[in-house]
């Protein structure tokens, strides 16, 4: 590469001279990264600075906002470890097992990040509604209420954030190598033994940054929660739906103190997903989400 | 489960002699628990994924089809179709114009920051969807000295068509760029460097030897970022007036209409957008399945 670089030419010292722009395009997205994502983000953490502490605590300390927060990050931790679970199942059908309707199933797992969240919201509504809905019906029927509860929240969230687990451990499912697996066998291993010991560790990276992408998804979710959530302070609501009611009744302040509580928890999550990828790809193979 | 004696040459053994299924691979699962897995799975895809699909489209024509495209064919319905169309295609022309500039100084070059660059495009996704809405309320809201100068010089942005084409920039924003950094750094730069050297200049090489190159994985990108902007709801709600047949977009249509209690108009509009989203599953299944290789470095969610 160096060699048809020197080649050209041009007489540059570097590659980077001869490969032209350079200054346009890092010109241009560093001016569109700063004016559409940076800028609009210190402007907002500055807002909650000028509230200062008191002005913060003040908000946060009030029990609707102490509920959303912990529906919003305690419902999406279930609905992650749901997706651990499920997902990793479906994960390995999908790459150890071969049966009828494996394609169709494969290309809809990631429907929840094509179907809008609005369309997702106001169907898992109607499906799960107590008197007759399709799946409300027979659970109303075992005293299970899921529209306009708890429960409904976080099977709204394991809906969205579905796909990520599966998504992340398919491929490193795909290369683990069938040797270990063969020769813990000969040696006497069951294969329960087999799963647990050899397969098990191997995954456990991938699986934990599908499920912290999982999490960090729900976490935020709005628009197919909301729906099925209803609106009852301190029971149901979410705190992006705290934000979006304090923001339709002009209450500012509130809306950028739980919106900053909320970015700093969401940052935390993608330093500690940054933290596992860099582990994964040092421990060789995968090549991150 | 019961454990079969492994030999050299068993698959041979048990497809002559022996009942053949007897002997399984010692790297897989005994019929049942298999089955047993197998259905575990579908049964949640098909209760989590598959019914509340099928709610959209039951619920859709639960009066007939009439029903459904008046719906459909409503004057309010029409100007949030042609809304939505319009913002998208605003907000995926801008992210893909950022996309390429990104991946092409990411790709081609090396300097200091670079790590860091690469995660701040990524912020965008760990930025719920309201917050994404709302740092355009607290810089052009009305309430603001920006916001207030703006609307004295009769320039709207919150609740307005330029609020919702912001807040869904920003929610699309790291879609096609990071479909091609990835892309563009496994393919390198030696065929860029071969046409500079025969003297073509830096536009020529990137219409000619760049972009023919990239051309599937800038459309898996576009189509991502497409669908999520056509798709997108907490974001443009809180920028959005909600005014019917002006600044309602397909998804705020779908909610005004729910909650009108008008469900059969509801889950028409729906409809669409259930559409919309199966038609971005088949493109992005065609094109994993055609152009999967030129496509690469696909693994991982998103």
């Amino acid at each position: 590469m160096s060699d048809i670089a020197s080649h050209a030419g041009f007489g540059a010292p570097s590659r980077r001279r001869a490969m032209p722009g350079f200054g346009l395009t890092l010109g241009f997205t560093l001016s569109y990264l700063s004016l559409i994502v940076l800028i609009p983000l210190i402007v907002l953490l500055a807002h909650a600075a000028g509230l200062g502490i008191s002005g913060l605590w003040k908000v946060l300390s009030a029990s609707q906002a102490i509920d959303a927060l912990l529906l919003s990050f305690g419902g999406a931790l279930v609905a992650a470890g749901m997706n651990a679970v499920f997902g990793s199942l479906i994960a390995w059908t999908f790459v150890r097992y071969d049966f009828p309707g494996k394609r169709a199933m494969q290309a809809m797992i990631d429907l929840p990040f094509a179907l809008p969240t609005a369309v997702a919201g106001i169907a898992l509504t109607t499906l799960y509604a107590a008197p007759d809905g399709w799946l409300g019906a027979p659970l109303d029927a075992l005293g299970v209420q899921v529209a306009y509860t708890r429960l409904g929240v976080v099977v709204a969230m394991t809906f969205i954030s579905l796909p990520f687990v599966v998504r992340t451990l398919e491929p490193v499912l795909e290369q683990i190598d069938r040797q270990y697996e063969e020769a813990a066998a000969t040696l006497g291993a069951t294969r329960w033994q087999c799963v647990a010991r050899i397969v098990f560790p191997t995954l456990l990276p991938a699986l934990l940054t599908g499920t912290a992408l999982a999490f960090a998804r729900a976490v935020g979710e709005y628009g197919s929660i909301i729906f099925i959530a209803g609106n009852l302070p301190n029971q149901t609501q979410i705190a992006p739906l705290l934000i979006a009611i304090a923001l339709d009744q002009h209450e500012v302040g509130t809306a950028t103190a739980i919106a900053a509580a909320m970015l700093m928890f969401s940052f935390l999550i993608l330093f500690g997903i940054n933290l596992l990828q860099s582990w994964v790809r040092r421990k060789g193979g995968y090549r991150g989400a | 489960m019961a454990h079969e004696p492994v030999e050299a040459e068993g698959g041979m053994h048990g497809a002559v002699c022996v009942n053949a299924r007897a002997y399984r691979s010692v790297t897989t699962e005994s019929t049942f628990v298999r089955r047993l897995l197998i259905g575990f799975a579908g049964a949640f895809l098909i209760v989590f994924l598959l019914l509340p699909l099928i709610v959209v489209f039951a619920q859709a024509f639960a009066r007939g089809i009439g029903a459904y495209l008046a719906a459909l064919t409503d004057a309010d319905s029409i100007a949030a179709i042609v809304l939505t169309l319009k913002v998208a295609a605003i907000a995926v022309l801008l992210n893909t114009a950022f996309g390429v500039a990104a991946a092409w100084v990411v790709a081609k070059f090396e300097f200091r920051g670079k790590n860091v660059l690469i995660s701040l495009i990524d912020l965008p996704f760990s930025v719920s969807p309201v917050i994404s809405g709302m740092v355009f309320v607290l810089i052009f809201g009305a309430q603001t000295w920006l916001g207030g100068w703006l609307i004295d010089h009769g320039v709207r942005i919150v609740f307005a068509q330029t609020g919702l084409i912001l807040a869904t920039v920003f929610v699309t924003f790291p879609f096609v760029a990071r479909e091609l950094i990835p892309l563009m750094q496994a393919q390198g730069s030696d065929e860029e460097y071969a046409a500079l050297s025969l003297g073509a200049s830096g536009w020529q090489t990137f219409w000619h030897v760049t972009l023919p190159n990239i051309r599937w994985g800038l459309l898996y990108g576009i189509l991502l970022c497409n669908a999520r902007a056509m798709g997108e709801f907490g974001a443009v709600s809180v920028v959005s007036g909600k005014i019917r047949g002006a600044s309602n977009t397909l998804p705020l249509h779908v909610e005004a209409l729910y909650e009108d209690n008008m469900m059969v108009a509801a889950f028409a509009v729906a409809s669409l957008l259930a559409l919309l989203s199966l038609l971005t599953l088949a493109m992005k299944a065609f094109l994993e399945w055609r152009h999967g290789d030129e496509i690469a470095a696909l693994q991982g969610g998103r």
